[in-house]
């Protein structure tokens, strides 16, 4: 966004000064308004939610902590996510390096098919994961949807496109004449590497990891056929309980779902301006 | 500090010759500047003898050692870079002392060296800085140090002053001379900017096409061009078409003839009259031999330049500017002058057309 947006006014605004700031106020809004709004509901009384509140209360939240489901799923989510985003970024960062610096043939293709996940929707890659899972366990004779190792299988191709494409940005943006001061002071390539390539990529591979990481985290239509009885992700386990009851008790898991979100991005922020590199 | 001798350097990428069949020896304590115009493969050529580029074919020696095969983390050249490429997650500190911690150089020593080499470009109080928090020249003395503490047998510079200011770059000029004179680096320069190439170099390469157009001393290159394209590249010049009339005299195209002593640089393709600004003297009135009409009067502060139309031909003329009372002071566009110079500063070159 324009620095200028906010910066103090000396005259009198133009029309198109005030037309801009109300625009970029709405879209705020509503990109904020569901965030809110599922906050705000977690902590009201009534159990169908309405305007205005009757009172407000933590019940929902302590109806939350009483469901096994929900806390097992966070765990289970957290879990999956971190290992996703570990196996996942190495992967698209390793990918990352062979696209911007490698030269062999079908360098297009490859990239294009990296990225690709990104375009399929998450329902059609899971109902096609989990056919691809049957014929491998007849095939392999062991179980493979409904694990962990399915599940993480299955969230790594999540991640590795957000990671080829942030780690891919930070490379372009790289100098490369810091890589040829290295070596002229004596620095062997993987010296180079790893002195210098990796602490210049690092930004771009800490964003890609909390992208990855949330990617994971929040997913449902990919889990959705591969989650197994015990090993029910937070947002499937979200899913499950809509079923049933619609009570304040969702919002109050969301909100905490958001809250974990936020912090890491906040964190993340502090070690990287992920203004920069996004 | 090692010689450096290049023997018929030649680099193809593909179908087109960026370097072709250089030959160069930089002595010991020499500073050589390889000037021309962007593509003409002064920085193809810096970098081949860095060791970032493999030569199509041609040998790069340092003394006597053939270094063409070696990659350039084994060379020993320290290099400054156009965007200084300043490691940006080190201190200035680390960055100098990156290449002596390469050679495996540890504490107290490294530090007592990256302190000395802080002190010399004078940045001892920033050492604690990352290169972000620098200002640029400050970036590119940190740059210069980090070259120098590693004691290279060769010190290569490529463009290192073009993204100063101006006047921060006539000073760091000075200086890297003086440094570069004080501590006998065999230096190669690479640059586009004839005034930084003519001032800090002992001897000066021009280039274009990937050839060498002339070797020599800044004041040999000045004076005495081989050529219209040398003539035009290390400073300004009016360069005339046209053909020898006869020992005293050059015809142009358009059929003035303009004095000259054709005896001493005589070229049988000599098609060209090369003619620095400074050389010509002008006078108020139409009573000499050149008479012509000035077209435009351009105040430069110590200089004054006047454009003055005889026949077809514009001539550039520069002066220093006169005082407010001197009958120059007056000229103004249209008035009448007469233009004179020594007939033995002129040269008849050939044309360039590749």
């Amino acid at each position: 966004m324009p620095a200028s947006l906010f910066a103090p006014l000396t005259e009198r605004p133009s029309l198109n000064r005030v037309l801009l700031r109300t625009l970029v106020v709405i879209a705020y809004l509503i990109i904020f308004a569901p965030v809110t709004m599922i906050v705000v509901t977690s902590f009201f009384s009534q159990e169908i939610v309405s305007f205005p509140p009757t009172a407000l209360t933590w019940r929902w939240y302590v109806n939350a902590w009483d469901k096994p489901e929900f806390f097992r799923g966070l765990l289970t989510s957290l879990q999956i996510a971190l290992i996703a985003a570990a196996i996942g970024v190495p992967i698209g960062t390793a990918a990352a390096l062979a696209i911007v610096r490698g030269e062999f043939p079908g360098k297009q293709a490859i990239s294009a098919l990296l990225l690709a996940p990104l375009a399929v929707p998450g329902v059609v890659a899971g109902s096609g994961l989990y056919m691809f899972y049957v014929l491998a366990e007849n095939a392999l004779d062991r179980d493979i949807k409904a694990t962990t190792e399915g599940l993480v299988a299955a969230h790594v191709l999540l991640t590795i496109p957000w990671t080829v494409r942030l780690v891919v940005a930070s490379l372009q943006g790289l100098d490369r004449a810091a890589e040829e001061a290295a070596a002229n002071l004596g620095a062997s390539p993987f010296t180079v590497f790893r002195r210098i390539t990796l602490p210049m990529m690092r930004p771009g591979i800490v964003a890609a990891a909390m992208f990855s990481f949330i990617q994971s985290f929040e997913n449902l239509d990919l889990s959705l056929l591969l989650v197994g009885p015990g090993r029910i992700t937070l947002p499937v386990a979200m899913l499950n309980y809509l079923e049933f009851r619609i009570d304040p008790t969702l919002a109050a898991v969301a909100t905490v779902q958001i809250l974990i979100v936020g912090v890491l991005m906040v964190v993340t922020d502090r070690f990287v301006k992920l203004s920069r590199v996004v | 500090m090692a010689s450096l001798m290049i023997e018929s350097l030649t680099k193809r990428f593909g179908s087109s010759i960026a370097v072709d069949g250089l030959d160069l020896k930089v002595r010991e304590g020499e500073l050589v500047a390889l000037l021309g115009p962007s593509g003409c493969g002064k920085t193809t050529t810096l970098r081949m003898v860095a060791g970032f580029l493999p030569p199509t074919s041609g040998r790069v020696l340092f003394d006597t050692e053939d270094v063409t095969r070696l990659p350039a983390h084994k060379r020993a050249t320290g290099m400054v870079f156009q965007s200084y490429a300043l490691f940006p997650h080190m201190t200035a500190a680390q960055n100098v002392g990156f290449g002596l911690e390469m050679r495996g150089l540890g504490g107290a020593e490294r530090q007592t060296k990256v302190e000395e080499a802080l002190r010399l470009v004078r940045l001892s109080h920033l050492g604690g800085r990352l290169p972000r928090e620098l200002s640029g020249g400050q970036q590119q003395r940190v740059a210069l140090a980090r070259a120098l503490v590693i004691n290279p047998k060769l010190f290569l510079l490529d463009e290192p002053l073009s993204n100063l200011d101006a006047k921060l770059r006539a000073e760091v000029r000075v200086e890297i001379r003086a440094l570069q004179q004080r501590l006998g680096l065999t230096t190669l320069l690479v640059t586009h900017d004839r005034e930084e190439a003519l001032t800090m170099a002992d001897r000066l390469v021009v280039m274009e096409g990937g050839r060498v157009r002339q070797i020599g001393s800044p004041r040999e290159l000045y004076d005495a061009p081989q050529d219209a394209f040398v003539a035009d590249f290390v400073g300004r010049c009016n360069i005339l078409s046209g053909r020898r009339e006869n020992e005293t005299g050059f015809r142009t195209e358009s059929g003035l003839v303009l004095p000259v002593d054709t005896a001493p640089n005589e070229r049988d393709n000599a098609n060209a009259f090369a003619l620095r600004p400074e050389r010509i003297a002008i006078q108020p009135g139409a009573n000499g031999d050149l008479n012509g009409a000035v077209e435009a009067v351009t105040y430069l502060g110590s200089q004054t330049e006047y454009h003055v139309r005889i026949g077809r031909e514009v001539f550039v003329v520069i002066q220093q500017t006169p005082g407010a009372d001197e009958p120059l002071a007056a000229l103004k566009p249209q008035d009448q002058v007469s233009l004179a110079w020594d007939r033995k500063a002129p040269r008849l070159v050939p044309q360039t057309s590749l």
